[in-house]
């Protein structure tokens, strides 16, 4: 039976029942941070100090934290914002990376090996130390610039993707070296193809696979450090609830008050889950040379 | 072995220039000026201002004073700290060996899980341990440290009340006692760290192992009627080390930023606590300094990677 490349990647990815399974829980959050605030419209910060540090109940399904503001609906926003956060710094890293190895992997010579050496150099960098280093140092500036929610929104994406981009540039680069000599891409050297045109409508395209793996993979880790900074109380200030944030907040609260920390932490942990085995499901479907 | 060594100490020069280069230009581009205080203060007139700039060099060229932070640096004289009131290095000395000892056993607490899970996996692929085993770790590293931090101190601090959870560096106590007090505190940051390094490095172990189990030399070693255990430990496992160790050198920066973490929940008095609260009072030096100590310990780690490679593999020693 013959298949379209599409079909085959679907049927392959199928079979990881967890990938699927993950995929479906991943849908169902996405969906419910885009769509939930509107229908439970409960403000994210009005303040009711008769019902501080609350557990679940009717009106307040998640319970409440110390300033009784509801938390369903502060989870819910800044769920927007954490996956949003992980999804920029991952198309950042993308581009970065794709741009940087494609370059390596096209130039050969002195070009490849400098842009390998600012790599390794990158791959050496300790990352969260550095992280923490450039907010502590732009954070100011870049609020003035851009207003206090944009320009750390803008800050943090732009520093956690430039700290991400190695993986992917070393990827794209060995693609290229294997592609660059595939008879199709002789071929259309001979018909005359620009260097541009035999990168862009040729070998990118086909070195992509890896390359979505990897994508899928970094929105985690992105997730991961958005919430990292922001549990260190170095992110979004304290009116913007990330999930991470909302971590910080509750540290302190965990013995009377632990569902508080639960449910922001379970929330951080089932996305960076769902997301790490849809990506395993891609590389089963996208990377089939790894397959056993 | 010695000169692979030299060569290997002369490759980690232009790193370590580098990476300062790296910090510095992320000091001088950032806005903000060390004066900024004076400037704001009325009773400093604004000549002394100039002279003070003029006299630390601040009005230089960003080469020359590249340079001279470099000098710096090298001979040891890293600033003082703006808070404490204490040299740079002797704080950064303080804090270190709690920070390598913490880093250090969790470390082997991750390699006692990984390789025996990871080998035991990989020899039965797709069995049910393999399968638990698999998904255990995808749990594993996908739980932000921090999270797993505030779970441990609620279940063996809150709920059990077994192992405190603030690390204190001034135990009153002698002989057993201490040792059995520092042991206690360190369990639950320690086995936060470990267990997330463990479960990345079960996976390494586990691919890399099970691309070497199909090799021709292992199927040889297996007719020549060796047991299977010396097969798999003489000529699986001492092979597959090899992509292993490559893959945990390039996690060190990971696990530095983990014990950055499990450092500020568990209060441990190590160069990571120290990093957070010098940033949260805007100590510039302090900052500066221990950013620049975990490049160096990245690297260090990077180069007792390549030692460790040099003997797993004898065909890259001596080139």
């Amino acid at each position: 039976m013959h298949f379209s490349p599409g079909r085959e990647a679907w049927r392959r990815f199928r079979r990881h029942r967890l990938a699927v399974a993950s995929a479906a829980i991943l849908s169902l959050m996405i969906l419910a941070v885009l769509v939930g605030p509107m229908i439970w419209q409960v403000p994210i910060n009005e303040i009711d100090f008769t019902a501080r540090l609350k557990g679940p109940s009717w009106s307040h399904p998640l319970g409440t934290d110390d300033l009784g503001q509801d938390l369903l609906a502060r989870m819910l926003y800044g769920g927007r914002i954490s996956l949003a956060v992980g999804l920029a710094a991952m198309v950042v890293a993308i581009l970065v990376g794709t741009i940087i190895g494609a370059i390596a992997g096209i130039s050969r010579g002195s070009v490849d090996a400098a842009l390998m050496w600012l790599t390794d150099l990158f791959l050496a960098l300790p990352q969260l130390p550095l992280l923490l280093l450039v907010i502590y140092l732009f954070r100011d500036s870049l609020k003035e610039i851009a207003g206090p929610e944009m320009g750390v929104f803008i800050l943090i994406v732009i520093v956690i993707g430039g700290f991400r981009w190695m993986p992917v540039a070393r990827l794209v680069r060995a693609q290229f070296f294997s592609l660059r000599e595939k008879e199709f891409v002789e071929a259309a050297r001979a018909l005359g193809a620009s260097t541009p045109r035999q990168v862009v409508r040729h070998i990118l395209p086909n070195s992509l696979g890896p390359v979505i793996v990897a994508g899928t993979i970094d929105v985690a880790a992105a997730i991961i450090a958005e919430s990292t900074l922001s549990f260190l109380g170095l992110g979004f200030p304290p009116d913007i609830p990330t999930w991470g944030r909302l971590l910080y907040d509750a540290k302190d609260y965990l013995d009377f008050a632990p569902h508080w920390a639960l449910f922001a932490g379970a929330a951080i942990f089932l996305a960076v889950l769902t997301i790490n085995f849809v990506g395993d499901g891609l590389r089963d479907a996208l990377d089939p040379r790894r397959v056993m | 072995m010695s000169q692979y060594l030299i060569r290997r100490l002369l490759i980690l020069i232009p790193s370590l220039l580098g990476i300062s280069l790296v910090i510095f230009t992320v000091l001088a581009l950032a806005p903000g000026d060390p004066f900024e205080e004076l400037a704001t203060n009325p009773n400093v007139p604004a000549e002394v201002r100039a002279a003070l700039r003029a006299k630390f060099g601040l009005d230089d060229p960003v080469m020359v004073r590249y340079m001279r932070w470099l000098l710096a640096m090298l001979n040891g004289d890293w600033g003082f700290s703006f808070v404490s009131r204490v040299d740079v290095d002797t704080l950064i000395l303080q804090r270190l060996p709690v920070t390598l000892v913490v880093i250090g056993s969790s470390q082997v607490l991750a390699l006692l899980i990984a390789l025996p899970v990871g080998v035991y996996s990989a020899t039965r692929p797709y069995s049910i341990f393999d399968q638990i085993a698999n998904l255990l770790t995808f749990v594993g590293f996908s739980l932000p440290t921090f999270f797993t931090g505030l779970l441990f101190i609620l279940l063996f601090s809150i709920y059990l009340d077994w192992l405190p959870f603030v690390y204190r560096a001034d135990i009153d106590a002698t002989g057993w006692a201490w040792y059995w007090e520092h042991v206690k505190q360190s369990i639950m940051p320690v086995a936060v760290l470990g267990l997330f390094q463990g479960a990345t490095w079960t996976r390494f172990v586990r691919s890399a192992v099970l691309d070497m189990i199909r090799l021709d030399h292992v199927t040889t070693a297996r007719a020549k009627g060796l047991p299977e255990q010396a097969v798999i430990v003489k000529h699986v496992v001492r092979n597959a080390l090899i992509p292993v160790v490559t893959l945990v050198a390039l996690q060190m920066p990971v696990v530095f930023g983990g014990a950055i973490v499990t450092e500020q929940i568990f209060r441990v008095p190590g160069i990571g606590s120290l990093l957070i609260s010098a940033i949260l009072a805007n100590d510039t030096p302090v900052i500066m300094s221990v950013t620049f100590v975990f490049a160096c310990l990245v690297l260090l780690f990077n180069l007792i990677a390549d030692v460790l490679y040099g003997w797993l593999d004898p065909r890259i020693s001596y080139r």
